[in-house]
């Protein structure tokens, strides 16, 4: 048609332009400065603080995200991961002195951290604000550039991390690139200096085949099972309470560590379905797709996912609790299952939704080989005041994360690593480790030009052979055996 | 081939049994390889002799030596490095311990290289083995008789149920990469790098590779004779005593000012012959090249017309012998083959610049290299080359040595290391007393405001809201 423009299609040659722009930026040297790191991390609290009620609305928009868990769970943990970066930044920024050794006496030695580049940081839809934002936070705190690739699947989140990103940060090193397969292809042709992504395993293994055409170093933040074991002889009423917390406080179960499923043992079983019963019932009142306090399944897409897993023979029959769900509204009350069968979907596949699976034993011990026979899942929890069951469970279990007596929690504590292992992910964030994944540790050796060892140099003879053994070996007096024969 | 398979499934489960976790499992295998090195440095000096030509002297000092090093470090540290690390906590966190836990990955895959076959074999076994992992290594089938060596004898002082080493070519490798892994440790080129990451794709392992690059040394003008030749001498050493510059780490190009590089071209011509000999073929002072391909290769680096009229000293090769003699060129042009390619080979380009400022644009211009030397006294040109060039590390005012270092990170050595095969864990835990009621649903506008204070750690407010005497500023929020 006449006069009509040409949309703006983000293609190669889009994301090519893009990443030779922050490259030059960047080598020009602008965001290697603390100056400039504090002035965009102050920017970042800024637009947090300046925007919540807009943030609070995309977010209700995209997931019915009650307000409460979007100033606690996204909005809260956002700027305390801003606040925790400008108090130490400094000392994250400061060459670490180390010790070096007789053999290349005399000399000093330091490890410099520097930023890596140019990074890329694909986001997810569940936690959209949190999950784009504090990663973003690490790429500046250590002096990168950065691209953010929003998910599409929560667009009001994507557009407004866009638009005040846009207004907030400098252009010239911080950018957003909104869309979806497409757009998310064309970056992942580039070269960049490390690529941050958080999703599922499957997206995760395209980014890792992308990123080893140029040899570019991946953080993957996956997911798995996250078993939750639950121990007799332990106060119920609080554990019930954390469990639900962590499953359908957290975006209605839609979030990477919550439990996935339980494992009791058979006596225990009813007793903890009851106890849950009852908490629920108190959080979230009798008519569960009616509170306002539930997140709503993210699209019709996963709501389909959802109720083929409830759906299932062997499985719709052992539904304890729940089971409700209302299409127009993309809601599924929150769900309890006792004792489906191990071969079936919903124990096969991250549930990533309101649906809780019990699974029985006959003794506890039991559930460690359960867990192990599994994938390494992104974090695994035990509830229990057994002190060995502690201990075997810390040594045993091989997960992102575990917590005890709880869930979720570790998520908050900015000096524990947050990051899977084996399918669960590959490196870890969160405080110090944030600016670390997006940091090269150089290291720098100083060395004068005195104490010239001349045993290193041909011509090689065998008293400089004998010498060189004692140096390596360290000890004075093989040293001065070895100069006087 | 078919057992391999059967084989990895036997390794991982005794490593399921969670005997390579054990203290005493990690001492004896370091303590094994420890007297590997000792009892058997004959045939391991021998080895490196038949297939890279190396003396004795210089096997020793960069191979047996550096590993013994590593070995007593990773003996008397690994315990220290096995035991958790308390993370600290906010008072309101809750949470009543928590810890970062190190542990092992499982079963790991170490793809070694010819250059330094035991040390690039041998390094990243201490840091696996200290990390409690079960590991195959797979040696480079370039250098067959360290090769050999490693496969037959070693085992004999390891636990096999743990540790295997599978000999082979370019399909055993492939082999090797479809199967899966906990961790891929990989030394060598970055053609087959990429070739190792993508197949690490399948699994979603974890990959460490070293890599290469063109390292260069930067030679600043120095005022005393005495700094002058200490710096030729350890240039000599780090490019031409280096495995004849067939390292990963040697020097592979000089950047000097104009007016300097005759005085430079001149000592180092006095300073070859005094310490590789006046004929280094007869006198063995440099290695060999490893086999014919590379020397090929190398041979085509300098037979273009326009690279001979650069060359000023040495250019012979002698077939047969699979030697080339020390070889220097001045300017060769930038985009000839042998400045845009790794070198990996005994010829020296000294490329000349105005200022020796200047360096500092030209190699952050080009890609970041694995090392770069700089040999200056110029404290200003020493903090500028750290923070406006990126590489995996610099030293100043010598090449090479940073192997001997062993507590900095430099390709795997210590500490950083051990970190690279494990996993660190957090492991957190609470009470069931001490709990926030406001961190449940129903939710209200006073649960939103206590969970806000908790969070700033605003232990006053906290006080304040739970007595009533602060409003919420959140007007917006209707709960």
């Amino acid at each position: 048609m006449a006069g009509e423009e040409p949309k703006n299609v983000f293609d190669a040659e889009a994301a090519s332009s893009l990443a030779r722009e922050l490259r030059g930026t960047f080598l020009s040297g602008k965001t290697r400065s603390y100056e400039w790191r504090v002035s965009q991390l102050k920017a970042l609290l800024k637009l947090v603080d300046d925007n919540e009620q807009e943030i609070v609305d995309a977010l209700r928009s995209d997931l019915s995200k009650p307000p409460m868990e979007s100033v606690v769970c996204e909005i809260g943990l956002l700027k305390n991961s801003c606040k925790v970066s400008l108090r130490e930044l400094k000392h994250w920024m400061k060459p670490e002195k180390v010790k070096t050794s007789i053999t290349t006496f005399p000399s000093s030695a330091e490890i410099v951290p520097e930023p890596l580049g140019v990074a890329l940081v694909i986001s997810a839809w569940n936690y959209p604000i949190l999950l784009s934002l504090d990663p973003v936070v690490g790429a500046i705190a250590a002096g990168n550039a950065v691209v953010l690739k929003p998910s599409e699947i929560s667009p009001a989140t994507s557009s407004l991390l866009a638009k005040l990103l846009g207004k907030y940060m400098d252009n010239s090193c911080v950018r957003v690139v909104e869309g979806a397969a497409d757009e998310t292809t064309a970056l992942l042709q580039q070269k960049w200096d490390k690529i941050f992504y958080t999703g599922n395993a499957r997206i995760g293994r395209t980014v890792m085949t992308a990123a080893a055409k140029h040899l570019t170093p991946v953080v993957l933040e996956l997911g798995g099972k996250s078993p939750a074991v639950v121990d007799s002889n332990i106060n119920i009423k609080v554990a019930s309470r954390r469990i639900i917390a962590g499953k359908w406080g957290c975006n209605n179960g839609q979030a990477c560590i919550s439990p996935d499923y339980i494992i009791t043992t058979k006596d225990y079983a009813p007793k903890l379905v009851d106890a849950l019963k009852t908490e629920l019932e108190t959080f979230y009142g009798k008519n569960p797709l009616e509170s306002k306090d539930l997140s709503r399944i993210v699209n019709s897409n996963h709501f389909g996912r959802l109720t083929k897993l409830l759906d299932e023979d062997k499985v719709s029959g052992k539904i304890v609790y729940g089971g409700e769900r209302d299409e127009s509204k993309l809601m599924i009350a929150p769900t309890i299952l006792l004792d489906v069968p191990r071969n079936s979907l919903i124990m096969n596949e991250e549930i990533f939704g309101p649906l809780l699976p019990i699974i029985t034993v006959d003794k506890l011990e039991e559930s460690f080989d359960v867990i192990n026979s599994g994938t390494k899942p992104l974090a695994a929890y035990l509830f229990t005041n057994n002190k060995k069951l502690k201990e075997q469970f810390a040594k045993g279990i091989s997960a992102g994360g575990l917590v005890v007596n709880d869930t979720t929690l570790h998520l908050a504590v900015h000096t524990l690593p947050f990051g899977g292992v084996g399918e669960s992910g590959i490196g870890a964030y969160h405080g110090k480790f944030s600016f670390d994944a997006f940091t090269h540790k150089k290291a720098v050796l100083y060395r004068s030009f005195h104490g010239d060892a001349a045993v290193r140099y041909p011509p090689y003879s065998y008293m400089k052979l004998r010498l060189m053994k004692a140096l390596i070996g360290g000890s004075i007096n093989g040293i001065i055996r070895a100069l006087f024969g | 081939m078919r057992g391999l398979e059967r084989e990895l499934e036997e390794m991982r489960e005794y490593y399921g049994s969670g005997k390579t976790k054990e203290a005493a499992w990690r001492e004896n295998q370091l303590k094994g390889l420890r007297s590997f090195l000792l009892e058997k440095e004959e045939q391991i000096l021998k080895a490196l002799k038949q297939d890279l030509g190396k003396h004795h002297i210089e096997a020793f000092r960069d191979e047996v030596g550096t590993l013994l090093k590593t070995l007593n470090f990773a003996l008397e540290s690994f315990k220290k490095w096995m035991a958790g690390k308390e993370a600290k906590l906010p008072r309101i966190a809750l949470l009543s311990s928590a810890e970062i836990v190190p542990e092992p990955l499982g079963v790991i895959l170490i793809i070694s290289s010819w250059s330094f076959p035991f040390g690039l074999s041998l390094e990243p076994v201490i840091g696996a083995v200290a990390a409690g992992n079960a590991l195959v290594l797979k040696p480079s089938e370039l250098s067959p008789a360290c090769s050999s060596l490693l496969s037959t004898v070693l085992p004999t002082y390891l636990d096999n149920k743990a540790i295997k080493i599978i000999e082979g070519g370019p399909e055993v490798g492939e082999h090797l990469l479809q199967q899966k892994w906990d961790k891929i440790f990989f030394t060598g080129s970055e053609k087959a790098a990429r070739n190792v990451m993508s197949a690490a794709v399948k699994h979603l392992t974890p990959v460490t590779l070293q890599l290469g690059g063109k390292c260069p040394a930067v030679l600043d003008s120095l005022s005393s004779d005495w700094d002058r030749e200490v710096a030729v001498k350890r240039i000599i050493v780090g490019k031409f005593g280096a495995s004849a510059g067939q390292a990963c780490r040697a020097i592979d190009y000089i950047l000097v000012e104009k007016d300097y590089a005759c005085i430079l071209v001149e000592l180092m011509k006095v300073w070859i012959k005094k310490m590789l000999g006046e004929n280094p073929k007869e006198t063995n002072s440099i290695a060999r090249i490893v086999n014919k391909q590379n020397l090929s290769r190398l041979k085509n680096l300098i037979s273009d017309p326009r690279i001979k009229e650069s060359l000023v000293w040495g250019g012979s090769v002698d077939e047969n012998d699979l030697f080339i003699e020390p070889t220097i060129l001045v300017d060769p042009p930038l985009e000839s083959e042998i400045m845009t390619d790794e070198i990996f080979g005994p010829l020296l380009p000294i490329i000349t610049v105005d200022k020796i400022e200047d360096s500092i644009e030209f190699i952050s211009s080009r890609a970041k290299p694995l090392a770069i030397y700089v040999f200056t006294k110029n404290q200003t040109l020493q903090r500028r080359m750290v923070s406006e060039t990126s590489s995996g590390c610099v030293i100043f005012n010598d090449a090479i040595v940073q192997d001997i270092a062993e507590r900095v990170p430099f390709g795997g050595v210590g500490n950083s290391c051990f970190h690279t095969f494990s996993h660190e864990k957090a492991v957190a835990r609470r009470s069931f007393y001490t709990d926030f009621w406001f961190r449940f649903p129903p939710w209200t506008i006073h649960k939103l405001q206590l969970t806000d204070r908790a969070y700033n750690l605003d232990y006053v407010g906290l006080l304040l809201v739970l007595l009533g005497l602060k409003r919420s500023k959140r007007t917006y929020i209707k709960l």
